[in-house]
């Protein structure tokens, strides 16, 4: 799976880098930086939650 | 076809001559050049600059639309064959190869869409404006074939509202007869990133004439498989479908075949809009241009999101895909800025910065906030402003603004921001040591400004 930003929708609330901080850091206006979008099994769980969570619905998981 | 050969023939691609090296080599550069050449296919029938080809001219030129020469699906595919060994690459920018375009559209066998770009949004670039205005029928032959080969049943030609242009087109095509399709003619806002292809398809769609980032060729006008592509593609598409792409080859490079339009401005004796081939010296190109006016410093290449060249780099230059790529920077769209020595790389750069900043489309936040912030540190730079920070900090944004937009244009601008750091080094040095730019009042030489 990949995790991907819609950058349109993506309002930077900023959720997404607190709940998923292993991949998911912030730039210095609050916008999210992916720097590698293969999800690791083990954070299946963790990018769900995240993706549930996105106030603007921008964060989601693609298949490969 | 014979007058066109003889065109052909005498604009054989030269990459240097007796002196050249040691031209290049010498302090100041003059621009002289016995290799500039004019092409002649794209204008052809219109060699004279503010006259349209009407139908007769066109016709008599370059005979008729061959649209018999591919009938049924063994030649709509035999035409898509002809532009794939043709190498013909989209002239808006991107490069991609219009074969490969054409071949996603077909793939969908839902009735797809020809959306045909003459919105050139880049203020730097006026070559499809001239193709409009000189040879219309041959941007209309192209999208009379684009829209047979991949089973199009509309077509559409996004030009921009007030243009004067669209009473050219309109009457362009009330001459003809026997189109596969209907042209629509729309006019569009004017605007930098509004000419993006996506954000053409959600103009027309919605009426937001802001990029979506949604793939053209599977959901484009109507929801509808959509083939966009630049006018001047369109117009070398008519061209192949003619003459074939052995023909279509003898002008140009292995990677970048053909002819192209290229607009150059800034310190040159004459503007404008010139044929080349793909190939062609930057210096040749700069001599069809009037030669400069002034000794220069740089080129700016590709257009606004496109990089600065020392001028030692550009002269030898070759414009085409490949070489560009050889020396790291992109093609981009074929327009060429000509910067003055005495001009100031930096505060130049600042200047289109601003532009490309206002331009945006205020959609997603590395744009939107990373664009000025990137703008601010080349104007605190210029003014000698800097403080220590300025250049890590200014690293570090455009590190990581590309690649995050959904579309290009970020991506562009700080193209542009990293090549102006690079090739104006010695600016940067002046003025991190505090030196306040006294050239930040002379330019900008950059067209920043849209004429219709």
């Amino acid at each position: 799976m990949r995790l991907r930003v819609d950058p349109i929708n993506c309002h930077a609330h900023g959720l997404c880098a607190e709940l998923l901080p292993e991949l998911i850091t912030l730039d210095e206006w609050g916008y999210p930086i992916i720097e590698d979008d293969q999800l690791p099994p083990e954070l299946a769980k963790e990018a769900r939650t995240a993706v549930q969570s996105c106030p603007a619905l921008a964060l989601s998981l693609k298949r490969d | 076809m014979t007058a066109l050969d003889d065109a052909i023939a005498t604009a054989v691609f030269q990459p240097s001559f007796p002196g050249f090296d040691a031209m290049i080599d010498t302090g100041p550069i003059p621009i002289v050049s016995p290799t500039a050449v004019e092409s002649q296919r794209l204008f052809a029938a219109a060699p004279q600059e503010w006259v349209t080809a009407d139908l007769d001219a066109h016709l008599r030129r370059f005979g008729p639309l061959p649209l018999a020469d591919y009938p049924s699906g063994a030649g709509k595919r035999l035409l898509v064959e002809k532009v794939a060994r043709a190498g013909l690459r989209g002239r808006g920018g991107a490069g991609y190869p219009m074969s490969e375009k054409m071949a996603l559209a077909y793939e969908h066998r839902k009735h797809a869409v020809v959306l045909a770009n003459g919105c050139e949004g880049d203020p730097s670039s006026a070559k499809d404006r001239a193709l409009l205005r000189r040879a219309p029928h041959l941007v209309l032959d192209g999208i009379a074939l684009a829209a047979h080969a991949i089973g199009a049943r509309e077509a559409v030609l996004a030009l921009h509202t007030g243009s004067p242009l669209t009473a050219v087109l309109a009457n362009a095509l009330a001459e003809r007869v026997g189109d596969p399709v209907e042209v629509e003619l729309a006019e569009m806002p004017a605007g930098f990133v509004a000419s993006e292809s996506t954000a053409l398809v959600n103009t027309l769609n919605t009426g937001d004439p802001r990029p979506t980032g949604v793939r053209t060729s599977t959901k484009g006008v109507r929801g509808r498989p959509t083939l966009v592509s630049n006018v001047e593609t369109l117009a070398h598409l008519a061209l192949i479908a003619r003459f074939g792409d052995d023909w279509y080859r003898a002008a140009g490079t292995p990677d970048s075949p053909g002819t192209t339009l290229v607009t150059v401005s800034g310190a040159v004796n004459r503007p404008g809009v010139h044929e080349v081939e793909l190939g062609l010296p930057i210096s040749d190109v700069l001599e069809l241009a009037g030669g400069e006016t002034e000794p220069l410093r740089a080129v700016l290449i590709g257009g606004l999101g496109g990089s600065w060249l020392p001028i030692a780099d550009a002269v030898e230059l070759p414009l085409a895909h490949e070489t560009c790529a050889d020396v790291g920077i992109e093609l981009g769209v074929a327009a060429l800025v000509a910067l003055p020595a005495r001009a100031c790389g930096i505060a130049e750069t600042a200047a289109v910065l601003r532009y490309l900043a206002d331009a945006g489309a205020g959609q997603c936040g590395p744009c939107l906030f990373g664009l000025p912030a990137i703008t601010a540190d080349f104007d605190a730079l210029a003014m000698g402003a800097a403080d220590r920070d300025l250049l890590p900090r200014l690293q570090r944004r455009l590190g990581v603004i590309p690649g995050r937009g959904a579309c290009s244009h970020p991506d562009g601008a700080v193209r542009l921001a990293a090549s102006a750091l690079h090739t104006f080094a010695d600016d940067v040095a002046a003025h991190r040591a505090g030196r306040p730019c006294p050239a930040t009042v002379l330019g900008p030489w950059t067209p920043l400004e849209h004429r219709p």
